[in-house]
């Protein structure tokens, strides 16, 4: 680098970009945080859907599985499951949990109730509505 | 070793080599898992398996960064720790709570664990990369304030240089950010929005500060290079990492329910990230080739190269192939995430543990560095760990690109579950390739006891 470039100039550039970009980052997210209600529909998050987030968080479900393609990658897309299998499938899915299946991917039996089972579709119901910019690609996730 | 007090980072550098080791083994088991899918089951599901393997990376990444601080402060300042007692008692709670939190995960079904640890009163379990329970989140926080404490008023007492000064708001950044896991809204939404302030804002953020002050201060102690000249570059690394990272977040944020022109910010942005990268790896040659002393570690001056050239290419150029929304579109979620993730971690913050565990350890050892027999060994450990890395990346990217093209392109889609059946192949290689890298581990371990040949002498 050349001479005439000095450590306090590249100081300078470092706090003051430093400063003016992170103050931009949260400019942004103020006016995120404004749009979201029309992207997230949270006028549809009741008690059940609230419910539901703290089962799929206290059973890890993320550990295995992808949501909107974050998470595990161990096991299939969930935040479009309830459109590609409906609630009473999945209701019957985690019920019969591990298939046993020899040399096959096992999901744990987490003995829920059947209100817990309802408060997890709901969760996974209200998940699919989030508006995602059409994402994932297809169905199948 | 030229203060006593750098004593301290001894224990914090064993510690971290010891749990990196469980961290593979873990690795290991999930490899193994992706393959014959029932292995261990029920014992250890491969949830379980999966927070231990990430949250042990994680943990012992910390343990090297307080290790580092704790070397690198003293002697940039020039004067003792302002309390070694208080960093050794920091070591032993730090050590315990983490011990305490992988017994938990191993030992209880995670639903328990988070009853017995008060997580229906502050919720913040359950979502990736931060598993913890709540106490250990506590400890987490405590540990680093004790820790910020020490080696602040430290560098307050003493010579306060621009590596100590980079080091220090690197590692405050940690902390502060480390607070948003406590955020966890019953908005999917919201609760991902703010988890990337964790999560991106770390390895992308402030952690590339310490990356880049760590790395600085063993090329000057290796190259003997002008200071002046070394902070320089510093600067500018790190002034490009935040111009580019902060709203590089974006790229986080196409597909999680956040408005569209993320999408813009996120492409832009994010696409210039790999420019700090690449001025590291200049950065590292530069430095090297105008060395002004012969320093006899040549291990850890392989070490700084090799942080360089694999940070550049896991967070730069892998990073890069999969962040342009257009592209992201399809990539998002897949085993080219898991490629990056791994290339990226082990290339930027594994490796730069390493150098700085390379350098300091024969000096707290009290050498200059280990005998050449020694050192042909680290550097082994070196090429195996890394050159398996790179086949690891190799097959997952493979794996991701047809996984892509089956289950998310063409008319006629595969389902998630017969995709994995079709890339089975590299998985078992991806398993093969990771024992490679288990043996380099032990390799490296090996090359601390390994006696024959004399030892540098300290000057
Ligand atoms: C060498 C043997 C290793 C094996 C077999 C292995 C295997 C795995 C597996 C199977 C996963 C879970 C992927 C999924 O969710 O489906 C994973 C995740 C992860 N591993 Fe490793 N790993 C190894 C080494 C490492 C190393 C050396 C690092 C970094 C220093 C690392 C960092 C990570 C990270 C950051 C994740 C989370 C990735 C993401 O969320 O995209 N692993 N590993
Ligand atoms: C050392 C620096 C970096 C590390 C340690 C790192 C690590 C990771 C990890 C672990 C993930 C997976 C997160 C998850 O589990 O959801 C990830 C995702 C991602 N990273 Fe990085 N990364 C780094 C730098 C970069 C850079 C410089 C870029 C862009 C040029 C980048 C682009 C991305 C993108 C686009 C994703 C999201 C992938 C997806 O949509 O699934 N990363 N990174
Ligand atoms: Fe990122």
């Amino acid at each position: 680098m050349s001479e005439t470039f000095t450590k306090a100039m590249a100081r300078n550039i470092f706090y003051g970009g430093a400063v003016f970009f992170f103050l931009l980052f949260i400019a942004l997210t103020f006016d995120t945080v404004q749009t979201l209600p029309k992207r997230d529909h949270r006028e549809n998050i009741t008690d059940s859907v609230v419910r539901g987030k703290h089962i799929w968080e206290t059973r890890d479900c993320v550990g295995c599985h992808t949501i909107l393609g974050e998470g595990a990658y161990f096991a299939p897309e969930l935040g479009n499951v309830y459109k590609r299998r409906g609630g009473d499938f999945i209701k019957a899915w985690i019920k019969s949990q591990p298939t046993g299946a020899p040399g096959r991917r096992q999901m744990p039996q987490f003995n829920l109730t059947d209100e817990q089972l309802d408060d997890l579709v709901s969760f996974l119901k209200w998940t699919s509505e989030i508006n995602t910019n059409n994402w994932p690609p297809n169905i199948e996730g | 070793m030229q203060y006593k007090s750098q004593a301290v980072a001894k224990p914090y550098f064993i510690a971290a080599i010891g749990l990196f080791v469980g961290q593979i083994l873990f690795g290991l088991i999930m490899g193994y898992q992706y393959v014959v899918g029932d292995f261990l089951f029920p014992a250890i599901p491969f949830n379980v398996a999966r927070m231990v393997h990430t949250n042990l990376l994680i943990v012992w990444t910390l343990f090297a960064f307080m290790g580092a601080g704790y070397y690198l402060i003293p002697e940039e300042a020039e004067t003792e720790l302002f309390s070694p007692k208080l960093a050794i008692i920091m070591f032993w709670i730090f050590l315990v709570a983490g011990a305490l939190t992988i017994v938990g995960y191993l030992a209880v079904p995670y639903a328990t664990l988070a009853r017995m640890t008060g997580n229906d009163i502050l919720a913040t379990m359950g979502r990736e990369f931060l598993e913890q329970p709540l106490p250990t989140k506590v400890g987490i926080v405590i540990v680093a304030l004790a820790f910020l404490f020490n080696i602040s008023l430290t560098v307050l007492k003493g010579r306060k240089t621009s590596i100590s000064l980079v080091l220090l708001l690197g590692l405050w950044g940690l902390a502060v950010f480390f607070l948003f896991s406590f955020y966890n809204p019953s908005n999917l939404v919201l609760d991902k929005y703010f988890w990337w302030w964790t999560v991106h804002l770390w390895v992308e953020g402030v952690w590339e500060l310490i990356l880049g002050a760590m790395l600085a201060f063993v090329l000057i102690k290796i190259t003997g290079v002008d200071r002046e000249v070394i902070e320089k570059w510093l600067y500018v690394i790190i002034a490009m990492t935040l111009i580019t990272g902060i709203i590089g977040t974006g790229h986080h944020y196409f597909w999680i329910g956040a408005p569209e022109y993320w999408q813009w910010f996120g492409s832009v942005f994010s696409a210039l990230e790999p420019i700090p990268f690449f001025m590291m790896t200049v950065f590292a040659f530069n430095m090297v080739n105008r060395r002004r002393r012969e320093h006899p570690n040549k291990a850890a001056t392989l070490w700084a190269l090799g942080t360089g050239v694999m940070s550049f290419l896991g967070a730069g150029v892998w990073g890069f192939m999969h962040t342009l929304a257009p592209v992201n579109f399809y990539t998002h979620g897949t085993q080219i995430t898991a490629a990056h993730g791994h290339m990226a971690f082990f290339g930027a913050y594994a490796m730069v543990n390493l150098t700085m565990i390379s350098y300091a350890m024969p000096m707290l050892r009290g050498r200059s560095a280990n005998s050449r027999s020694a050192q042909t060994l680290e550097m082994w450990s070196f090429w195996l760990m890394t050159v398996s890395m790179v086949f690891i990346t190799l097959f997952l990217t493979a794996a991701g690109i047809l996984q892509i093209w089956l289950q998310r392109m063409g008319s006629n889609p595969m389902s998630f579950m017969d995709t994995q059946d079709q890339v089975m192949l590299f998985y078992w290689l991806r398993e093969i390739a990771g024992l490679v890298f288990f043996v380099g581990l032990v390799l490296y371990i090996w090359s601390f006891f390994y006696k024959k040949g004399e030892a540098h002498i300290a000057a």
